[in-house]
């Protein structure tokens, strides 16, 4: 303190005002920025430890042991390494030395090896075997390269161990294998089978036993194994002689299917099972798939008010994405997306187009109502097919709209005043009791009450709800009103005469069995609908057999048409002298007595009937 | 279904002649047949004969609708127009309205027609005139009233009305329900 200070630099000192005067720039900077660049400078104390550290240090390195020759031949001459023998017991002792990759620690192992040669041989199997390996192969390369540098023997004993742990895993995963392989799950298996390598020799789609279907229905499967189950289970049956499991019967195979689809697709399994009559199992899938979506939404032109190619520019100004329906529709068009609601527009809204589904438009077309004609609409809710033969008249002639329900006759009103049809009468009667109100029509469109199991994609409900009960009671329905609806025909019109039956459903009893049941009980015959795509109608089915003019009946399929199920027959009213249910029993006889009432009643009209 | 009494038909034909002027008898007397008025269940329908010899075969409970409904009867006898008679009001229609693209939407909501809508207008309409709703492509909207005379339009601010709103085609949507 005596000496360092300064008397020619005064530094005020103490609590006082002074002090604490800012002293300029240079000195006050000094204060917070130290130069560090040079090196320390240490204090008298500080020498000395500093001393004292280096002396410890240089201690250390001089108590390392000398390697290799003390003598002048150090620079040259090499130790030998210790060569191991296989049979002695000092080797395992000697091995575990192996282990250990620094040389330096040599000298402690030799400790070691006293205490081990009293202790005897521990070690287990595994080491045993690996060790042995490694033994022959490090004595091999030991003698071969004694020159390698530390690093180079540690990454080969690396190498070694990793071989020797190998070869353990092989053993252990073919051991594995056999133990699962009758627990593994057949989609594993199955996998094999998909993948075409070893199609025959692989392993094959196996039927779960008894317990593990047990299991399946307490635990909770994944759908993807579903999914992969019900592919490969289709496969199997598509090449039933060369993979089927033998012993195993066709029925068990198809049993797990219907399961694995009813669980996968949310169907009970009645539905399921008229699915599988209907459908050859390739195209099954397919059409359950297309059930899970929608099918593309459609406008039907409105050509009183305006004409496909106007309405087509007017919508696409407006942000709508839009193409033609197909060449079989003038009228049609189909809605990729659009930036306004379809059901808002203002052109909506004038009427100059109608929501209508694709298939809606085939009964109609298939009808193809002539000008100043009375036509009937037995079902006519919520009004798209009525306004349809509307324009197709020309707003000549009367439309008679009826339905059943009288809230959706609203929807009826509504659309008639909004597409400016003028020709319609709207009546709310029970279609059965048509012929007593009014008789004597040129055309009839029944689009019959049904199941729905065209337009699951519409409505997923269908899917659970619908059983026998509902079908059958529907079909008796249909009946009752495709006979109202033939009586309604007058089949002396000169330009019609006509009735179109429809359904949204694809059941057969419900399409099929309910024409053939009109074609036994009513002077009626089947034409040719007038379109010339969709599937054509059953004229057999299972234990049933129709009339064969039933393959002039059309089906429509979501899978193969892209629009909903439907089913469209186009009948010819020719006499209309009802036969008497005693002349009604049996397609032999009903052919003779029509041929007789031919002869008999001759108020048929001038034309010329083809049978 | 019966035909109109002549109280009935005066006040009708009274109030579409606010729109169309004289010619209502165009609607009656047409080239292809006879038209005429028929009143069910307080609506007023219009339909050709044909169809009237048809309808008669229906019983009144079960008769929904006759050719078009024109506008209903309220309880106290007097005549509202539905949006339904458009079609038939649109192409006699003396006096018409215009509307901008911008302004067509809150027309089909129900809203009044403002200045700032207007986009053209025929000339010497009075106050209080029935007009016909067109938007700029010329598609019928609905009908109105007029709320100024064509030249009070021109100098009247742009956020009062021109048009009262009576009935836009939005109404199919809206009220589906009254249309029956």
């Amino acid at each position: 303190m005596g000496r360092k200070l300064d008397p020619t630099n005064k530094v005020k000192r103490g609590p006082g005002k002074k002090a604490r005067k800012q002293q300029g720039a240079e000195t006050e900077l000094a204060k917070f920025l130290t130069d560090e660049t040079g090196p320390k400078r240490l204090s008298s104390r500080g020498r000395k430890r500093a001393a004292k550290r280096i002396q410890k240090s240089a201690e250390v390195t001089e108590k390392q042991p000398k390697k290799g020759f003390t003598d002048e031949n150090s620079k040259w001459l090499k130790p030998a390494k210790r060569k191991r023998k296989v049979d002695e017991p000092e080797n395992e002792d000697d091995s575990n030395e192996h282990w250990e990759e620094e040389d330096e620690e040599e000298e402690e192992e030799q400790e070691l090896l006293q205490k081990k040669k009293d202790q005897g041989k521990k070690s287990g199997k595994l080491a045993e075997k690996e060790v042995e390996e490694e033994d022959e192969e490090e004595e091999e390369d030991d003698d071969d390269e004694e020159m390698l540098l530390p690093i180079e023997r540690a990454a080969k004993k690396d190498k070694k161990l990793k071989e020797a742990l190998d070869l353990e895993s092989d053993e252990d995963d073919d051991e594995e294998e056999d133990d699962e392989e009758e627990q593994k799950s057949d989609a594993e298996m199955d996998e094999d089978d998909t993948i075409q390598t070893n199609t025959d020799e692989g392993e094959r789609f196996r039927l779960p036993g008894a317990e593990e279907s047990e299991m399946e229905g307490v635990t909770p499967l994944d759908l993807k194994s579903i999914h992969q189950r019900i592919k490969d289970n289709i496969d199997v049956l598509c090449n039933f002689s060369t993979k089927r499991e033998p012993g195993k019967d066709r029925t068990e195979y198809i049993s797990l299917l219907k399961k694995d689809l009813c669980t996968y697709y949310s169907y009970n399994s009645f539905l399921m099972e008229k699915f599988m009559d209907l459908f050859p199992l390739s195209e099954l899938v397919d059409f359950l798939e297309a059930n899970e979506i929608h099918r593309p939404v459609t406008i039907r032109t409105n050509t009183l008010k305006t004409r496909r190619r106007d309405l087509a520019q007017a919508l696409i100004n407006r942000g709508v994405n839009l193409d033609p329906l197909g060449k079989w529709s003038k009228v049609g068009l189909v809605i990729y997306d659009s930036s306004v609601p379809i059901g808002a527009t203002p052109e909506y809204l004038a009427g100059q187009y109608m929501l209508q589904g694709a298939s809606s438009f085939l009964p109609v077309m298939a009808l193809s109502p002539q000008e100043g004609e009375l036509v009937l609409d037995m079902s006519s809710a919520p009004g798209g097919k009525t306004t349809y033969i509307a324009q197709l008249m020309r707003n000549t002639g009367v439309i008679v709209a009826n339905d059943a329900n009288a809230d959706r006759l609203k929807s009826v009103v509504g659309n008639i005043h909004r597409l400016g049809v003028t020709n319609t009468v709207v009546s709310n009667y029970d279609g059965r009791q048509f012929p007593k109100v009014m008789g004597g029509f040129d055309r009839v469109l029944l689009d019959a009450p049904c199941s729905g199991t065209g337009v699951i994609a519409k409505d997923p409900a269908v899917k659970t709800s619908k059983d026998e009960a509902d079908i059958r009671r529907s079909a008796h329905l249909q009946k009752e009103l495709i006979l109202a609806a033939i009586d309604s025909v007058n089949a002396e019109s000169s330009t019609g005469g006509y009735l179109v039956y429809c359904t949204c459903s694809i059941t057969v009893e419900e399409n099929e069995c309910v024409v053939d049941y009109a074609l036994k009980k009513r002077n009626v015959k089947l034409v040719p609908t007038g379109l010339d795509f969709g599937t054509e109608g059953f004229t057999r089915f299972r234990e049933r057999k129709f009339h064969p003019s039933l393959k002039l009946s059309r089906r429509f399929y979501p899978h193969s048409h892209n629009m909903d199920g439907f089913f469209v027959a186009k009948l010819k009213k020719f006499s209309n002298v009802i036969p008497t249910a005693a002349a009604g029993k049996g397609n032999r006889k009903n052919k003779n007595r029509k041929s007789t009432e031919r002869e008999q009643y001759s108020a048929t009209p001038s034309q010329s009937y083809d049978f | 279904m019966r035909p109109l009494t002549e109280e009935e038909t005066k006040t009708m034909f009274e109030k579409l002649s606010k729109y169309i002027g004289e010619n209502i008898k165009l609607l009656v007397d047409r080239p292809d047949g006879t038209y005429c008025f028929r009143l069910h269940n307080d609506r007023v329908y219009y339909m050709s004969e044909k169809i009237l010899k048809l309808a008669t075969n229906i019983s009144r409970d079960k008769l929904i609708s006759v050719g078009t409904c024109f506008g209903k009867f309220t309880k106290t006898k007097k005549f509202r127009l539905h949006i339904t008679a458009l079609d038939f009001l649109a192409p006699y229609a003396k006096f018409k309205v215009w509307v901008k693209p911008g302004a067509e939407q809150s027309f089909l909501y129900g809203n009044h027609v403002l200045k700032s809508g207007l986009g053209r207008i025929t000339e010497n309409t009075m106050q209080y005139q029935g007009v016909v709703v067109y938007s700029m492509a010329d598609v019928p909207l609905g009908f109105g009233v007029a709320a100024k005379t064509t030249q009070e339009c021109r100098r009247v601010d742009p956020m009062s009305i021109v048009v009262f709103h009576q009935a836009d085609v939005g109404e199919f949507i809206r009220s589906e329900d009254t249309l029956t």
